[in-house]
């Protein structure tokens, strides 16, 4: 194995939508940027985005009157108050112009069509007529949990047409990326990280990069729910599973992990929000629409955590279909008809066809709720920088910035890449003028020598012992069965044991396959730690967390709780640690006070502590548990009160 | 799905070669697992490496067709190994890597080198903006133009086309179905200021539109079933006028 170093301004370990636009911040800025990226960064998980972004443009008849106020206050509702609210806000604020941004780059926005245009609404066909003044303007569909119609989409195939527009100007600027490669720990000495040590996963072989700033950009860990999830198998969490290794740097709100109600039964390959958005239904197995009672304003269009968990309450009611992968329900989008389901929805009227053999036009959608989306993440703050550690970064699903809190919004992730990748990236960018290189080059050979040893430790080990795959699909039915959609304390608490045990397993684990080169089973077995320990930190924030708020539900502890876990989980775990250590910190500033999210639940344990008292203990404890100061002060991006102007 | 069927026991011959290994030379190795209902590729080949040989080497990321990492030649024939049904095939199955490209391993090959080559060459992106405004409302556009180029942007590099092609196959420098793709999508987007005399430098030619002998397995091919005959047709019709216009000169 050859070993080098090499150097660059600012690395970015992630080729994604988040990845790819932080590095054109920093490239535009006049830096040097490297991508690092499992896959051919087209073909990374961003491209599976489906149905839209979010952003207030106000475009269609439906989504007339919005605005970045209405789109704050539903992303700080959908997330039951978890969120950072002032990130919240600079979110709403910049997604349009991070949606006409990619309209500049190449993507082609579905548009308004001046005149009437038919709709289907709550189940009922309506015919609207959009202003001709609009015609040509990128247009809006519904999506779960929002005041107006506001998910700007490019027929199903939204995240695809984002990240080739997005992957040309990488391209354009020359940025290099070297595909097939994979950051298997960061390089730092205790206060600043200075790069990351890379495995070339086409021959095996590792090298260090030394940077002035790093960016984990990799995305969520859906991967540790084994089969049950929408990700792509590349979706392990490498990147939060790597910060988490340093001991230093935290994870925020790991418990927080979203089921996206439809995923085809049995693949879990997703079915977007827009099949609802654009008037498709869910009925059980009698063909009976039990969203209508269970939400009757929102009906199927709650927010996911809700819908998912009226869903596994009707298949625990005996109302699933029975089929030979267990029960599931069905979406149905029949009445859309074939030219809606063949132009808007194309690629769900693929996935169909290709996976479960179905005509959507004429046959019913199997499906249930899946591992979708990681809310938890690398903790970073508003400017993106991990707690800790000076000059790591995270953006996009791997960081919890945070912006979603326990729940996200479909169409919200998608424009939190391009947002946050414009945003951290100038700071990124920023920083990285301000940085020189770091020349001790001693920490990175000593970081480099010791994840080649690792490798050789696995190839050492013989004899007979645990296959490495056994775990991995011991850890899926564990994450699934017991940190599932509901969860109890008691199920949390033999997830805690199952993971030890797999932890245990994995430390006996042999490998079969000692080739040389990349060796696929090596290049796994090296990950299965790290989503081993990402997974525990999942079940034992769950655990602790005695609440139930957004996608995190306990049955023993129904109730969204402001009095006592209005706070955010962070967790610390060094690589050479046997426990994780736990700590909270207050969510940030809240502006929007506690309150009924619209749908879902009305009961809560209200806060007692003032609004105010509890604003003021924020700055200060947020710094106690590792965050950096951020170039603007904190708070100063709020928009005080602008909530109340807006009714409903 | 085959309920009431007897399960078939399914033969895989694999090709295998790791560059990586001083050893090793190419061969097919062969495989047999049973059955099960739904059985796509992806699953048979995650099967065999779990059970059989932990060394195999393949692609998946999406497992759902939209990222074009599983290309690969199935009984001869080019296709993305996750939605492929082993329902819909005989019970002796070869699959062998994409030719045209870099084998890494087995069955993977080096698509992502090839494809940003090529975007590179064609400079796949929209040209002569003005610089963003980010205050600015949106350039406005029909419905029907986002749509025909969404229609081109569905492309999603999976080399199916590129593998099939008998110039790819002779001259790696020809475009193929996927970069004559990208080029069209480009032509035809009014974001992107370049003319047909800027297009004829870079797509004429026998690396380009011209260099087609209209086999057309590209549009057999294409898992997105793209229309590369109209694209190819509408390609040749504006290099021809742009080659007019440059006579008239």
């Amino acid at each position: 194995m050859s070993s080098k170093l090499i150097t660059t301004d600012v690395l970015v370990i992630g080729g994604g939508l988040a990845g790819e636009r932080c590095a054109i911040e920093a490239a535009a800025a006049g830096h040097d940027a490297l991508i690092l990226s499992l896959v051919p960064p087209r073909r990374s998980h961003s491209c599976a985005a489906q149905g839209g972004m979010q952003a207030a443009l106000g475009n269609c008849v439906k989504a007339d009157g919005d605005n970045p106020t209405i789109h704050f206050l539903d992303t700080v509702r959908g997330s039951d108050w978890g969120a950072d609210q002032e990130v919240a806000t600079i979110f709403a604020e910049e997604a349009p112009i991070a949606v006409r941004e990619l309209a500049h780059y190449g993507v082609p926005w579905t548009r308004v069509r001046g005149g009437k245009n038919k709709y289907f609404i709550k189940g009922k066909e309506v015919e609207i007529d959009e202003p001709l003044e609009n015609d040509g303007l990128i247009t809006h569909r519904d999506f779960g949990g929002t005041a107006k119609w506001r998910a700007c989409y490019a027929a199903a195939g939204t995240g695809h047409a984002a990240l080739y527009a997005v992957d040309s100007e990488v391209v354009r600027l020359g940025i290099t990326v070297r595909d097939r490669t994979e950051a298997v720990s960061l390089i730092h000495d205790g206060t600043r990280c200075i790069g990351a040590v890379v495995r070339d996963l086409r021959n095996g072989s590792y090298f260090a990069v030394m940077a002035k700033a790093t960016v984990i950009a990799t995305g969520g860990y859906g991967r540790i729910y084994g089969q049950y999830t929408s990700n792509a198998v590349i979706n392990e969490g490498t990147g939060a599973s790597i910060a988490l290794d340093t001991g230093i740097v935290p994870l925020g709100n790991m418990e927080a992990v979203q089921f996206h109600p439809t995923t085809l039964t049995p693949s879990g390959i997703l079915v977007t929000e827009g099949c609802r958005g654009d008037g498709g239904y869910l009925l059980d197995k009698n063909m009976h629409r039990f969203m209508v009672e269970a939400e009757p304003v929102k009906q199927e269009l709650a927010s996911r955590d809700v819908v998912s968990r009226h869903m596994a309450q009707c298949m625990r009611d005996g109302n699933g279909v029975d089929s030979p992968y267990g029960p599931h329900l069905w979406l149905d989008i029949r009445h859309l008809g074939e030219e809606h389901l063949r132009t808007k929805l194309l690629e769900v009227w693929d996935i169909c066809r290709d996976f479960v053999g179905r005509n959507p036009a004429r046959d019913l959608i199997p499906v249930r709720p899946t591992q979708h989306y990681s809310m938890g993440g690398v903790r970073v703050n508003k400017d993106g920088q991990a707690y800790g550690l000076l000059g790591l970064y995270a953006v996009g699903e791997a960081a919890c910035w945070d912006m979603h809190g326990f729940n996200r919004l479909g169409g919200n992730s998608l424009a939190e890449t391009l947002v946050s990748g414009r945003l951290i990236g100038a700071r990124v960018a920023e920083f990285a003028s301000g940085m020189t290189l770091r020349t001790d080059t001693g920490v990175a050979f000593d970081a480099l020598a010791a994840a080649e040893q690792k490798a050789k430790s696995w190839l050492a080990r013989s004899g007979s012992g645990p296959s490495i795959y056994d775990i991995r699909d011991a850890m899926g039915e564990t994450m699934m069965h017991k940190v599932g959609i509901f969860r109890t304390g008691e199920e949390l608490a033999e997830a805690v044991r199952d993971l030890g045990q797999l932890l245990d397993d994995c430390d006996n684990a042999v490998l079969r396959c000692k080739d040389p080169g990349v060796n696929p089973e090596l290049a796994f077995a090296l990950r299965l730690k790290g989503m081993l320990r990402l997974a525990m930190t999942v079940a034992k924030g769950a655990e602790a967390r005695t609440e139930s708020r957004g996608a995190h539900y306990r049955t023993d502890f129904p109730l969204r709780n402001d009095r006592d876990w209005m706070n955010r989980t962070l967790v610390r775990w060094g690589a050479d640690e046997s426990d994780p250590t736990f700590s909270y910190e207050p969510t940030g500033i809240v502006d929007l006070p506690p309150g009924h999210r619209g749908y879902g639940s009305d009961e809560r344990i209200e806060m007692t502590e003032s609004i105010e008292a509890y604003n003021e203990t924020v700055h200060k404890e947020q710094t106690r548990h590792g965050r950096l100061e951020t170039v603007e002060t904190m708070g100063s991006r709020l928009r005080r009160g602008a909530w109340q102007s807006v009714s409903g | 799905m085959s309920d009431g069927q007897a399960a078939r026991r399914l033969q895989f011959e694999i090709f295998r070669f790791n560059p990586e290994d001083k050893d090793s030379k190419p061969h097919t190795d062969t495989f047999e697992i049973d059955e099960t209902p739904f059985m796509t590729l992806y699953i048979a080949l995650n099967v065999i490496r779990e059970k059989h040989d932990p060394g195999l080497q393949f692609d998946f990321a999406c497992r759902s067709a939209i990222c074009g990492s599983c290309a690969m030649m199935v009984n001869g024939r080019p296709a993305l190994a996750c939605r492929t049904l082993t329902a819909d095939l005989p019970e002796k199955i070869h699959l062998y890597p994409l030719p045209t490209f870099k084998l890494i391993g087995d069955l993977s090959v080096d698509t992502g080198t090839w494809f940003r080559e090529m975007a590179e060459r064609t400079e796949a992106w929209i040209h002569e903006r003005l610089p963003f405004d980010p205050e600015a409302e949106e350039e406005r556009m029909s419905d029907d133009i986002a749509a025909a180029i969404y229609e081109g942007d569905r492309c999603i590099e999976c080399g199916c086309c590129v593998a099939s092609c008998g110039v790819a196959n002779l001259d790696s420098e020809f475009l193929a179905g996927a970069g004559l793709n990208r080029v069209a999508r480009f032509m035809m987007d009014p974001r992107d200021q370049r003319s047909d005399t800027d297009w004829f430098e870079v797509v004429a030619g026998d690396k380009g539109a011209f260099g087609c002998v209209g086999m057309m397995a590209c549009a057999d091919v294409c898992p997105k079933e793209l229309p590369l005959l109209e694209v190819y047709a509408y390609l040749r019709r504006k290099m021809l006028g742009a080659a007019l216009a440059k006579n008239d000169d």
